[in-house]
């Protein structure tokens, strides 16, 4: 069958595919709590996983998790207690209340090259890390992730800075740049920290292996007597020890290196995951709903995410704050729409409604991390989750105020007040 | 590209000549309309005459019992104004929810109810308090001004000088904003005279761009107060229906919006 049309192609957006699927099943979850009467955060809870590893019917196998302690947090940071009163004193000043909650587990970190060879990918999804040591003790990071907003400027030189102790100054990331980065495979899938990032670990290990070497060498001391502290190579239990720098000219002036070592100080680390890492958590929301107008005005919005160990933890703030928009502007504003005669009604910002700062509420975040043991960083990835979880904590909200589940996004005053008043 | 030339007149009556001699000429005032349409191609004018710069055109001032806005005074003058503040606070208020500081710092009350959009805000305040459109050749009141979508009594030389708004006694604005837009989903102006004359207008609401509701008008004579219109329904009929408001929707929140003009 043959279709032709002249609507937009869509593609994968933030979660590409995750907020769908997680939006199914949150509505879902709170649908059979309302119909079995029991309390939505508790039906959740009955039915987490709680032994690791867990391998699911499709592929995945949640390698840790813990889903109580991000519940348990939510419900704490947004008083899940005490909403009963609230929703009540709302109904006396002629408000609707409601508080929609949402519990998400994605794969990200992707991903294994021999799972997704299995699922028909024609690629590998390793990533790529060459790491150069200047002859003056700068640092040169090659990275095949390319960041587009997330940081990882900072947070790559970061993991260099904190295991050499050098001024991140001193470190420089290069990237996006085929001319000087030989391969990457993209940025996506939450994965540039876990798999970008271990592969910049597993390129630094090969060069403190080999500064060691070098450093042991001048200073007549043995390899596993070298520690690395404050950017100097130490001999343990002794005042004895070289800067880097002149571990890296050492290397590069070749007067007095181990016998049979190569001149320079510079490796390459190709890195590929031997799991997907399962970023999860729990999103709370308390909304107002004006049954004059159908308008939805945020109380409270909550979010308490399991990513493993946080490297930066203001750039996750900042990524989480990012999706949560997304997020909310799916569950409430963004829609692009096309006529009958497929003509776009919503084609510029007049009537396509982008998610603006007064759209949205304060967040309230927290951590509840279990570190991942499926990469030396301990990281889960954190860019998309805040677009997966939300939209359903919203919509469950909404409904839970208007005390009428059939609700589409997003849910417009005009949706809001029709379902309200027929 | 196309080609267009750009005039600086420094009076009202230069900029009528310059007018008449181009062969398809526009006037400019904010900018906030003429330009993003230029941009659209949907309009290529000759030549383009900015009156925003016409000192004339510039100013409020009190003028007998009531106030007079000069047309090309930006919607950010109006909003902080003290002589605004002072005679009718709503309006104030009103031109301080148009568009978002930059567009305040541009647009003009001249420009905005020379180009009528449906759910401008000016207009509904100018047919609420009875105003009058005074142009460089007569003065035009506000209910024979306004004449449907996107169109006024104005002649296409025609260049408005001030508006004048008489004394009122009370006044209230609210306006339900589009999410998208910021313009008026719906919006109420309502007014009541030192006489006891009540007038509501809405904008945002009708396919014809502002009216009256005499149904909140006959509500508010008989009773000044929001539960007064408790028991109104606003007929949805020639109401506009689109992505963000079905017709009998913007019929709930014309009731609504009066209701909270009065709180004002």
């Amino acid at each position: 069958m043959t279709v032709y049309t002249n609507t937009t192609p869509v593609d994968a957006y933030r979660g590409a595919g995750r907020p769908e699927a997680s939006y199914l099943v949150e509505r879902l979850m709170e649908t059979a709590a309302r119909q079995l009467k029991v309390d939505p955060a508790e039906l959740r809870r009955k039915n987490f996983i709680t032994q690791f590893p867990h391998q699911t019917p499709v592929i995945m196998a949640y390698d840790i998790g813990d889903f109580g302690a991000s519940l348990d947090a939510s419900m704490k940071a947004i008083d899940y207690a005490g909403f009963p009163a609230r929703k009540a004193k709302a109904k006396a000043e002629g408000k609707l209340r409601g508080l929609g909650v949402s519990c998400y587990i994605e794969a990200c970190g992707i991903a294994p090259s021999k799972a997704v060879g299995s699922l028909g990918a024609g690629v590998g999804l390793w990533e790529s890390a060459e790491i150069r040591v200047n002859p003056v003790g700068t640092i040169e990071v090659l990275t095949g992730s390319h960041s587009h907003g997330q940081g990882h400027e900072t947070t790559f030189a970061q993991l260099i800075s904190e295991r050499l102790g050098v001024p991140i100054s001193q470190v420089q990331i290069v990237h996006g740049d085929t001319d000087k980065v030989q391969f990457g495979m993209g940025t996506y899938g939450s994965r540039s920290l876990a798999v970008g990032g271990t592969a910049i670990i597993k390129a630094m290990e090969k060069v403190e292996a080999k500064a060691k070497k070098i450093a042991a060498h001048q200073l007549e001391a043995s390899e596993n007597d070298i520690v690395i502290e404050n950017g100097e190579f130490k001999v343990t239990g002794t005042d004895k020890s070289i800067a880097l720098p002149m571990v890296a000219l050492a290397a590069y002036t070749a007067h007095n290196l181990p016998d049979g070592m190569e001149p320079g100080l510079k490796e390459t680390a190709f890195y590929d995951p031997t799991n997907f890492t399962f970023p999860a958590g729990t999103y709370i929301c308390e909304i107002e709903v004006d049954p004059a107008t159908g308008k939805t005005s945020f109380v409270n919005f909550v979010a308490a995410d399991d990513f493993g160990r946080l490297i930066n933890p203001m750039i996750v703030e900042g990524q989480v704050h990012g999706g949560l928009a997304q997020g909310i502007g799916q569950a409430l504003l963004e829609h692009a729409v096309y006529d009958a005669n497929g003509q776009p009604i919503t084609a510029s910002f007049m009537d396509y409604t982008m998610p603006r700062a007064d759209d949205l509420p304060s967040f309230k975040l927290s951590h509840t991390p279990t570190l991942c043991p499926g990469n030396p960083l301990g990281v889960k990835g954190c860019g998309e989750a805040g677009a997966i979880g939300s939209s359903a904590a919203v919509i469950n909200a909404i409904t839970d105020a208007i005390g009428h589940n059939k609700l589409e996004m997003p849910a417009t005053p005009d949706r809001v007040w029709h379902a309200i008043h027929g | 590209m196309y080609e267009t030339t750009y005039h600086r007149p420094s009076s009202v009556d230069e900029a009528a000549a310059l007018f008449a001699k181009g062969s398809e000429s526009k006037y400019l005032a904010g900018g906030h309309t003429l330009i993003p349409v230029m941009k659209q191609r949907l309009a290529s004018p000759s030549d383009v005459i900015d009156l925003a710069r016409i000192k004339d055109l510039v100013g409020i001032e009190p003028s007998g019992d009531g106030i007079v806005i000069k047309a090309a005074t930006t919607h950010y003058g109006v909003a902080q104004s003290s002589v605004v503040k002072k005679a009718i606070p709503a309006l104030a208020y009103l031109a301080s929810l148009i568009g978002d500081p930059a567009v305040r710092h541009r647009g003009t009350i001249g420009g905005s109810i020379a180009n009528n959009d449906p759910a401008a805000d000016y207009p509904a305040a100018l047919l609420a308090l009875d105003a009058t459109v005074k142009t460089n050749k007569r003065n035009i009141k506000a209910g024979d001004f306004f004449k449907g979508l996107f169109t006024t009594a104005l002649e296409d030389d025609e260049i408005i000088t001030a508006v004048s708004f008489p004394v009122t006694d009370k006044a209230g604005y609210a306006k339900f904003p589009h999410p998208a837009s910021r313009f008026a989903l719906t919006g109420v102006f309502v007014a009541r005279s030192p006489g006891g004359d009540v007038r509501a207008a809405a904008t945002g609401a009708s396919q014809n761009g502002v009216m009256r509701v005499s149904a909140i008008e006959a509500a508010l004579k008989a009773n000044w107060s929001a539960s007064a219109l408790d028991g109104v329904k606003i007929s949805a009929d020639g109401l506009m229906s689109d992505l963000h408001g079905s017709s009998d929707y913007r019929a709930n929140l014309i009731k609504v919006m009066a209701q909270r003009a009065l709180a004002i």
